[in-house]
């Protein structure tokens, strides 16, 4: 049987047709259900329909629907070995727009759970969740941050460790400085304090984090008080001046600045003990991780390879099992014939007697049924499978 | 019999000297120390079995168990691979240690015990304990720094050469001297007792011995913090190098 897959990505289609075709989870899987055996992977960056058989018209033509306009220049379609690999690299966030992002593998699992496809598509969505983990146990491709909130956030564990208990004051209160603060909060940072000009948004992001807001002209007082001071107002000049900052601290004071202009007076980082990074030095970080995800890409690459290779011999082994089965049924079916003419016998001996022929039987199968796999996966199975059914007479067995 | 032991020790050493410079094999270099380290454990046994006193008296002796308890403090936080640099540190050093405790014939069986009376077991022993603490301390200090250097350089590649926060290497510093201390404070005290006991005076290693004490206390008294913190560590590591290096012959003798 053969494998395909139909989709669309960010590789090749715009925003503007990607969210045409996104669907959530259950809509995806109906749609999979409509098209036959199919498994329907839809994300914000891609929608994917892999199937088993070779109706990938309905898929492609279920997709121009979602579209509403055609899709023969930006859809790809791939068969067996090729969709295999997609699916892989997929899994494995090699595909993703940030090389090893991690959140795909969970929604290849969701598709694939939701759909409760064949054998085909049941072995091959199986097999890319075990290279999705494999990648990320095997490579360092995922352990990096890949974007500027993600990079503070991991910082400031640099200086302080586990962020359980550490406090975080929020100078500004718009939507760049709520992403990075609830980046620290998701790693166990405390956010204490929301400081900004306009109090009614210093309190509505206050309330969010369960935080105290303040004025802008409270700040000072409280920066002793905290461990990571994470600054993004739209401010003209400085906002924490240096000479605001306690000196003599026992434990480090981190300040991200993500605002542009910079909110916090460079001179800090001078400071003993306080460490300062701004927007550029937090995009320097972000491109050097990504550069370290390209080279454990390289390394994901190949496991990806051997991956491909395990199943390619698995798909073409399939061409010889049918044939296999029935000379293992013929065999069994001469035995019990010839154990059949014994006549009676004591019961111990007619249990010697089955043991034996079985043994005799199996090792005498063992290598052929063998060599007819290996046979398989060098794309000689077919024929391989012609003689033994010739040979042993099977060919009635397959009409039957 | 203590050849069988030593070899495999510095190969294990040597080995995870090797494998910790690789992110790869960092954790084929863990198990080097584990091994390592079991084997000399093995070489100590036989050493102290055919001895009837005190078998690492002499200074090459009592090299090889400084380097037994330099690795087997290391091993407390030598299984996690954020620590990776920490070995290539101290197994290096712990390798050629080892190898010039038995150019010294520290690692033969059949050690001349000098001394064997309980007091002065206690003093090399636990002297030797704290000295192995403080140089783990010492290269947690020197960590530290050199990832506090890096922060404050805003090195690009911080995040993809990882190395133990800065608070978890000046807290694993200050706990390693606060253990370490109370043995030294006991090992000094059996040897001042000996010292009354046989009569003598002070010489310049004991004078050292009593100055790193010193150190040592100010640094959990007066608790540093950050830089200071680290360097003081080193201060005190710098005179425990005097005292086993520059001076050991002149005490041991």
């Amino acid at each position: 049987m053969r494998l395909s897959a139909v989709g669309i990505s960010h590789h090749v289609a715009p925003v503007e047709l990607r969210e045409r075709v996104a669907l959530p989870l259950d809509e995806a899987a109906a749609l999979a259900r409509s098209v036959g055996d199919a498994v329907c992977l839809s994300t914000c960056n891609r929608t994917e329909i892999y199937l088993a058989g070779d109706d990938e018209e309905r898929a492609f033509e279920a997709l121009e629907r979602l579209a509403v306009e055609p899709l023969d220049s930006v859809v790809y379609r791939l068969h067996d070995d090729a969709a295999a690999t997609h699916l892989f690299r997929v899994a494995a966030g090699l595909d993703s727009l940030v090389p090893g992002e991690g959140e795909i593998l969970g929604q290849v699992r969701d598709a694939y759970e939701a759909a409760r496809p064949g054998p085909l598509l049941d072995r091959v969505f199986r097999q890319a969740l075990q290279v999705g983990k494999r990648v990320r146990t095997d490579t360092a491709i995922g352990e990096s941050p890949a974007s500027v909130s993600s990079a503070a956030a991991a910082l400031a564990q640099q200086v302080f460790g586990d962020l359980e208990g550490r406090r975080v004051l929020c100078v500004g209160a718009g939507r760049i400085g709520e992403l990075a603060a609830a980046n620290l909060a998701s790693r166990g940072a405390t956010i204490a304090y929301v400081a900004n000009r306009s109090p009614d948004a210093a309190h509505e992001l206050a309330a969010r984090f369960g935080a105290v807001a303040l004025t802008l002209d409270e700040l000072p007082g409280r920066l002793g008080e905290v461990d990571v001071v994470l600054a993004s107002t739209s401010a003209p000049d400085a906002v924490v001046r240096a000479c605001d900052v306690p000196q003599r601290r026992r434990s480090p004071l981190f300040f991200i600045d993500i605002a542009v202009p910079r909110d916090v007076d460079p001179a800090v980082h001078e400071l003993e003990g306080c460490y300062l990074y701004d927007i550029d030095d937090l995009e320097a970080v972000v491109a050097e991780t990504l550069a370290g995800r390209r080279v454990e890409a390289a390394r994901a690459e190949q496991l990806v390879a051997e991956e491909v290779e395990r199943f390619r011999a698995w798909q073409a082994s399939l061409d010889v099992v049918p044939a296999i089965a029935s000379l293992r049924a013929r065999a069994e079916e001469i035995r019990v014939a010839e154990l059949a003419k014994l006549g009676r016998l004591p019961e111990h001996e007619r249990r010697t007697v089955e043991s034996v022929t079985a043994q005799i039987l199996n090792k005498l199968l063992h290598l052929p049924t063998v060599r007819m796999k290996q046979a398989a996966a060098a794309a000689e199975g077919a024929a391989y499978a012609d003689a033994v059914r010739h040979l042993f007479g099977l060919e009635d067995d397959r009409k039957r | 019999m203590v050849e069988a032991l030593f070899w495999p020790a510095l190969l294990g050493y040597g080995e995870a000297a090797v494998a910790y410079a690789t992110v790869r094999y960092a954790r084929a270099g863990t198990w080097g120390v584990r091994l390592g380290w079991l084997a000399q454990t093995a070489l100590l046994g036989v050493q102290a079995a055919r001895s009837d006193g005190f078998p690492w008296s002499t200074w090459a002796a009592s090299l090889n168990l400084f380097v037994w308890l330099v690795v087997g403090a290391y091993l407390i936080w030598g299984c996690s691979p954020r620590y990776r640099l920490l070995g290539l540190g101290v197994m290096p050093l712990a390798a050629a240690l080892f190898l010039v405790a038995r150019v010294g014939g520290g690692t033969e069986a059949d050690v001349s015990a000098h001394y064997g009376n309980v007091f002065l077991v206690l003093h090399v022993g636990l002297v030797l304990a704290a000295f192995a603490g403080f140089t783990l301390a010492a290269a947690l200090a020197a960590v530290y720094l050199w990832e506090e250097r890096r922060l404050k350089r805003r090195a690009a590649d911080i995040l993809r050469l990882r190395l133990p926060s800065l608070v978890v290497l000046e807290r694993l510093t200050k706990r390693t001297v606060l253990v370490s201390l109370p043995l030294l404070t006991l090992g000094l005290a059996a040897g001042f007792v000996r010292l009354a006991d046989d009569g003598g005076g002070l010489d310049a290693a004991m004078a050292v011995a009593v100055l790193t004490w010193v150190v040592y206390a100010a640094f959990l008294a007066l608790r540093p913090a950050g830089r200071r913190s680290a360097y003081v560590a080193l201060l005190g590591f710098a005179l425990v190098i005097v005292v086993r290096i520059a001076l050991s012959g002149m005490h041991f003798a």
